[in-house]
């Protein structure tokens, strides 16, 4: 099956981004594609370059960007979401005239569309959130 | 490629003390451009999100309540309102604004856009979409 | 049709197990997640909200809260993450009630 995955929080605040990890990665071994996985609201922070967790504890951006890289998955920061929470990717910088970048690898930013679109294409559409 | 999907946007928080009533209305008004047979659903502390008369000067914080009236320009013309949850919070529907759609098929008539359901209608609603969105 | 609803808050936090358990058909299933997994302790009143549906529980979750499987409501399953996404794969679809 193809599944899309939203993601309403930012990382360790809630553990919806846990839930939804652990979930995708499970999705995976059991083969299905998960078609996107898109970040609304403070989820947008999911994508942001600069965190320092603590050693002992999981680095859930660092997760995301080997999940998604591993596995070619189309990671999602919606882009009014990122803007009113400042996630500047290259585009973004030159649009909004940023003087910097601050988006982890293996995530892009993009319109809502995506969300919509990913309901459209996806059999499912799984939902994580506060 | 694929048939008309049925989507159904659930609205359960209060406006203002978070933002999930605003950028959920954002997702709807994108979904209006992809042809999907829409429905709003306000249940629980959303029906808030529909009171009339939201004046938001003293917290600085922008007012949308007007973009729910404009829903019926986007096409969406099911929002439906649950019953309990205006009881429980001593609402009825005209605390409410009065959303209306205009139906061209019938020389542009006003409809009203709201249709008040129990929990149990919702929950009949709920069974015939494709897909449920929550914020 | 059916459908799978989530809730992962604690009843006792707010009313989300309430309308998801009042609302919920027959075939549908109800899987609790993260501080869901409170309303499915036997000596809680909310577990009287699910008596009567098919509910699971998440049983990573449980253990992290240090909920061990006897204190469940009768008939509550437990599940992993696997069993999650056969649940998200048996159901038509999903609700989250956030």
């Amino acid at each position: 099956m193809k599944f899309t995955i939203q993601v309403n929080e930012g990382p360790y605040q809630h553990q919806s981004a846990d839930s939804a990890y652990h979930f995708a990665k499970a999705a995976l071994e059991k083969g299905h594609e998960i078609f996107r996985i898109f970040f609304y609201h403070d989820g947008v922070n999911n994508g942001t370059r600069l965190t320092t967790p603590p050693q002992d504890d999981r680095n859930i951006v660092a997760r995301w960007t080997e999940l998604g890289q591993a596995h070619d998955i189309d990671m999602v920061l919606c882009v009014a979401a990122a803007q009113r929470r400042g996630l500047v990717d290259d585009g973004e910088a030159e649009r909004n005239g940023k003087d910097a970048t601050n988006i982890a690898p293996g995530f892009r930013i993009s319109g809502l569309g995506q969300l919509v679109e990913g309901g459209i294409q996806s059999d499912r559409l799984i939902v994580f959130g506060d | 490629m694929s048939d008309t999907k049925k989507f159904l946007f659930f609205n359960r928080k209060a406006p203002y003390g978070t933002i999930y009533a605003w950028e959920s209305l954002e997702v709807v008004l994108i979904s209006a451009a992809f042809e999907q047979d829409v429905s709003l659903a306000f249940m629980d502390d959303g029906v808030y999100q529909l009171v009339k008369g939201q004046d938001t000067s003293g917290i600085g914080m922008k007012n949308f309540s007007p973009t729910y009236a404009a829903l019926g320009d986007y096409e969406i013309t099911k929002i439906y309102v649950e019953k309990e949850s205006l009881e429980e919070r001593g609402l009825t529907l005209d605390d409410l604004q009065h959303l209306v759609w205009e139906d061209e098929d019938e020389d542009y008539a006003e409809k009203d856009s709201i249709r008040l359901v129990s929990r149990a209608e919702l929950g009949d609603v709920m069974a015939e979409q494709d897909v449920l969105f929550n914020f | 049709m059916s459908i799978l609803h989530l809730v992962n808050k604690s009843p006792y936090e707010n009313s989300n197990l309430n309308t998801a358990s009042s609302i919920m058909k027959a075939d549908d299933v109800l899987l609790l997640i993260e501080d869901g997994v409170y309303g499915a302790v036997k000596s809680g009143k909310a577990s009287a909200m699910i008596a009567g549906q098919k509910v699971s529980v998440l049983g990573p979750d449980l253990a992290a809260r240090g909920i061990s499987e006897d204190k469940l409501a009768d008939g509550v399953g437990v599940i992993d993450y696997a069993g999650f996404v056969e649940l998200v794969e048996s159901n038509d679809k999903v609700q989250s009630w956030l």
